[in-house]
């Protein structure tokens, strides 16, 4: 029963997705509930958002559960957009004003 | 006028033309289910049109046209001869109204809403649906919409499934969505992410996305897919209109690669259709085939069996898409290009051709062989290209034929006769500048033959005749020349009573002998008609000789044939191009005339002996000869040596006879201006690569001045022995 936390600084944009991938992967490996710190992303694009959906199939195919702890603004604002915040199923906070 | 306006009048005028020849087939043929729908479609498409460019006088008219229509092909009324008499008036009043919109209507405005008035009363007596609406968004009769709680006003449904390149190409498919919001409102947008494969294959680089959207906008469907428009090509999309049918809804689940189910949740969840209709709908359409009839159905019988859609719902929908398809495809065959464009085209061209014959002359000049092989290729290419662009310029004659089957139609109404019109050699190319010009001669030698040529049946039965006569209209090409031929099998011209005329109206002295031509010819006097009864379509007495000198502007000719009894033929000769000819350079005391080619025979060295004689020996054959130096008085003396080139239009031949022949050339017709008008034997004149002006001859006047010599000596024997 391990919780890993791991936080991301890095843009989840086209540019840096192929390394990013391998990544997620070895942290869903790692653990059985994996949680995504994504504060301190600063910039996201439809190919990160894709990117964050496939680790959360992946995670799901291998019965682990993934959650997106806390979301950067331009995180939020995708997922918001793209109408997928159900899906993540991750509480988003409300941003003050 | 702005340019969306100025592609509407356009359109709507060929759908007009579209919309009176297919009431005129319907005439023949009543029970034509295609033609039916073609009418419906050409008068919903003027209406749609209008109310995009917020035209309300031709929409509204057009809407009522629209609802009689669409009860006649609903088989609630029946086609009669009258329903289609006035459904042509409501063409000719929206043309007039579209006219209106174009600003050149030629009625007044109070006249055209009498005009209106009148057909709106008569169109009402077919039924209801006959109100003018004011709102130009009103909704549009026979196609009834599913009530759809859940679909709001205004919701277009938009399904997109995005190539797996966008992302490397650098387009993210976030920015196409976000610009959609620039349009309209999303209102529901689901991602789906389907299509990504399993983790060893997914490439993170590549686009797996799709989305179902829902889009609350007033935009229409062209200003959503210009939005797509740079991922067009990679992208499987798919827009339905606002209140779209069930079936739509269904055809789309059908074509995407999601799993059916699926999709159908989704729909239900951006409210494009309801749980229930999609179950009913899917659920019929896999259930296996337990009815008698072999053949799958399609989803729409499904659905029209169960009586969710209404059959006509499903007509118009195929009958729609046949009819974007067909646009399509129309619009990648055909551009339209401004005609000053084109002019501006053929003018440089026409300009490239003189610097060309510049260039060639320099070249000989020089003597150098290389230049003068370079320039011949030029030469080459240049006239290529001097053909291709005037071949720009050409169309059909077709059409302007087929603009008459309404003219017979309706002038065979008036006179109580029936005339049959057969239609040759439509697909004959010409010069556009000249089709729109001879449009009027042409009509008036139509209703020419109509009203004074073709018998009333009854007439012609007495005299043997089929009671139905035939008026053909016949086009070809004839060396540089094209030839329309207006004929009809009617009484023909009665010699007797033209000549009378003639020598009543003091054209003609009465004791003149003249040929059966010559006689022929007077109809084209200012001021003859030979009509007993002044119609109110020709017999006025003006027209022909209207008629010649429109035709004599353009360069051509006319000519009449007729057989007492048997019918009249009039042979119009035209130019095929007004602008470029090829000619044939002849230098007559040191001046430079040129021939057109086409109307070259063969040229000949003159013997002496024929020197003095206004006429020669062809191997046996005695012509015409014509002297440049002569009738144009050139100074100069005689050179030893001439020579004739033999000419011959409209199977006349003559020769004319010139100093020297200096060989082929490309000749750009500049005109001449307008106190030349009066010069006989000359048709215009064009500039050499010398940057030397010479004169182009007019071979048809030419032959008519050495035919009048010969008359005039033949008339006065004693001079030609003198």
């Amino acid at each position: 029963m391990s919780a890993i936390r791991r936080a991301f600084t890095e843009d989840f944009t086209i540019y840096r997705v192929a390394e990013l991938k391998p990544v997620l992967l070895a942290v869903i490996q790692e653990g059985e509930h994996i949680e995504l710190d994504l504060s301190g992303v600063e910039h996201m694009d439809s190919a990160g958002c894709q990117l964050l959906i496939f680790a959360k199939r992946e995670a799901g195919a291998a019965g682990k559960t993934l959650a997106i702890v806390a979301h950067s603004r331009a995180v939020q604002s995708l997922i918001e957009f793209y109408n997928l915040a159900a899906w993540f199923g991750d509480p988003l906070v409300v941003p003050a004003a | 006028m702005d340019e969306l306006k100025q592609v509407f009048l356009q359109e709507s005028f060929e759908q007009l033309d579209a919309l009176e020849s297919l009431l005129l087939e319907l005439e023949n043929r009543p029970d034509d289910e295609t033609t039916l729908n073609g009418i419906f479609r050409a008068a919903h498409t003027i209406k749609g049109a209008a109310g995009m460019v917020e035209c309300a006088a031709v929409e509204s008219f057009a809407h009522v046209v629209e609802n009689v229509l669409d009860r006649l092909r609903n088989h609630e009324i029946a086609v009669s001869t009258q329903l289609a008499a006035l459904m042509l008036q409501c063409t000719d009043h929206l043309r007039v109204l579209v006219a209106n919109e174009a600003g050149v209507a030629q009625m007044e405005g109070e006249e055209i809403e009498a005009q209106g008035a009148r057909l709106l009363m008569q169109l009402g007596e077919y039924g209801p649906g006959g109100q003018v609406f004011a709102s130009p968004k009103a909704v549009e009769s026979g196609v009834e919409r599913i009530p759809s709680s859940s679909s709001a006003q205004n919701c277009w449904h938009i399904s997109v499934r995005f190539g797996p390149e966008v992302l490397r190409q650098g387009m993210d498919p976030e920015n196409f969505l976000r610009f959609l919001e620039t349009l309209g409102d999303i209102r529901h947008l689901e991602t789906l992410a389907d299509a990504m494969p399993a983790a060893a294959e997914m490439d993170p680089e590549l686009c797996y996305l799709g989305f179902e959207i829902t889009l609350e906008s007033s935009a229409d469907k062209q200003a959503i897919e210009d939005i797509f428009a740079f991922v067009r090509d990679e992208c499987q999309l798919a827009i339905l209109p606002p209140n779209s049918k069930v079936a739509d809804y269904l055809d789309l689940i059908r074509n995407l690669p999601e799993d059916s189910l699926r999709l159908g949740e989704i729909l239900v969840r951006v409210g494009a259709l309801t749980a229930d209709e999609l179950a009913e709908g899917l659920r019929a359409q896999s259930a296996p085939v337990d009815e008698p009839e072999p053949e799958a159905r399609q989803i729409g019988e499904i659905l029209v069996a169960q009586q969710v859609v209404q059959p006509e719902l499903v007509v118009a929908a195929v009958a729609k898409q046949a009819q974007v398809s067909e646009k399509k495809a129309q619009d990648a065959k055909l551009i339209r290009v401004p005609a000053d464009k084109l002019d501006h085209l053929i003018n440089l061209v026409g300009e490239l051709v003189i610097a060309g014959a510049a260039t060639s002359l320099l070249a000989h000049t020089r003597r150098d062989g290389e230049l003068i092989e370079a320039s011949s290729l030029l030469t080459r290419l240049v006239e290529e290209i001097r053909d291709a662009s005037l071949q720009l310029r050409t169309v059909q004659i077709g059409e302007t034929f087929n603009r008459f089957h309404r003219l017979v139609r309706d002038a065979c109404k008036d006179l109580g006769k029936d005339v049959q019109l057969v239609i040759n050699g439509g697909e004959t190319e010409l010069d556009k500048s000249i089709v729109e010009k001879i449009g009027d001669p042409l009509m008036h030698l139509v209703r020419n033959s109509l009203d004074h040529g073709i018998e009333a049946p009854a007439v012609r039965e007495a005299a043997g005749k089929d009671p139905q006569g035939t008026l053909f209209l016949n086009a070809f090409h004839d060396a540089g020349n094209i030839v329309i031929e207006v004929s009809d099998d009617g009484a023909g011209l009665n010699r007797n009573k033209i000549l009378a005329k003639a020598i009543e109206r003091g054209l003609v002295d009465a004791e003149a002998h003249l040929s059966d031509r010559e006689v022929f010819d007077l109809i084209f006097a200012p001021g003859l008609s030979t009509a007993e009864q002044v119609t109110n379509l020709s017999g006025r007495g003006v027209g022909m000789d209207v008629v010649r000198r429109n035709l004599q502007a353009l360069r051509g000719t006319i000519n009449v044939d007729s057989q007492p009894g048997q019918g009249t033929r009039l042979t119009l000769r035209l130019p095929l191009t007004l602008a470029i000819i090829d000619g044939f350079l002849v230098v007559s005391g040191n001046r430079a005339y040129v021939i057109p080619l086409d109307a070259v025979v063969e040229c000949i060295e003159r013997p002496d002996s024929e020197h003095e004689r206004n006429y020669f020996n062809l191997r046996g054959q005695v012509l015409p000869a014509v002297c440049l130096r002569e009738i144009f008085s050139l100074p100069g003396e005689r050179p030893a040596r001439e020579s004739v080139v033999v000419v011959q239009y409209a199977g006349q031949r003559a020769g004319i006879v010139v100093d020297r022949l200096a060989g082929e050339l490309q000749a750009v017709i500049k005109p001449l201006g307008a106190i030349f008008r009066h010069l006989q034997g000359i048709g215009g004149s064009t500039i050499l690569g010398s940057g030397e002006v010479a004169l182009i001859l007019d071979i048809s006047a030419l032959i008519k001045i050495s035919g009048q010599a010969e008359q005039r000596l033949l008339a006065r024997p004693e001079q030609r022995s003198a």
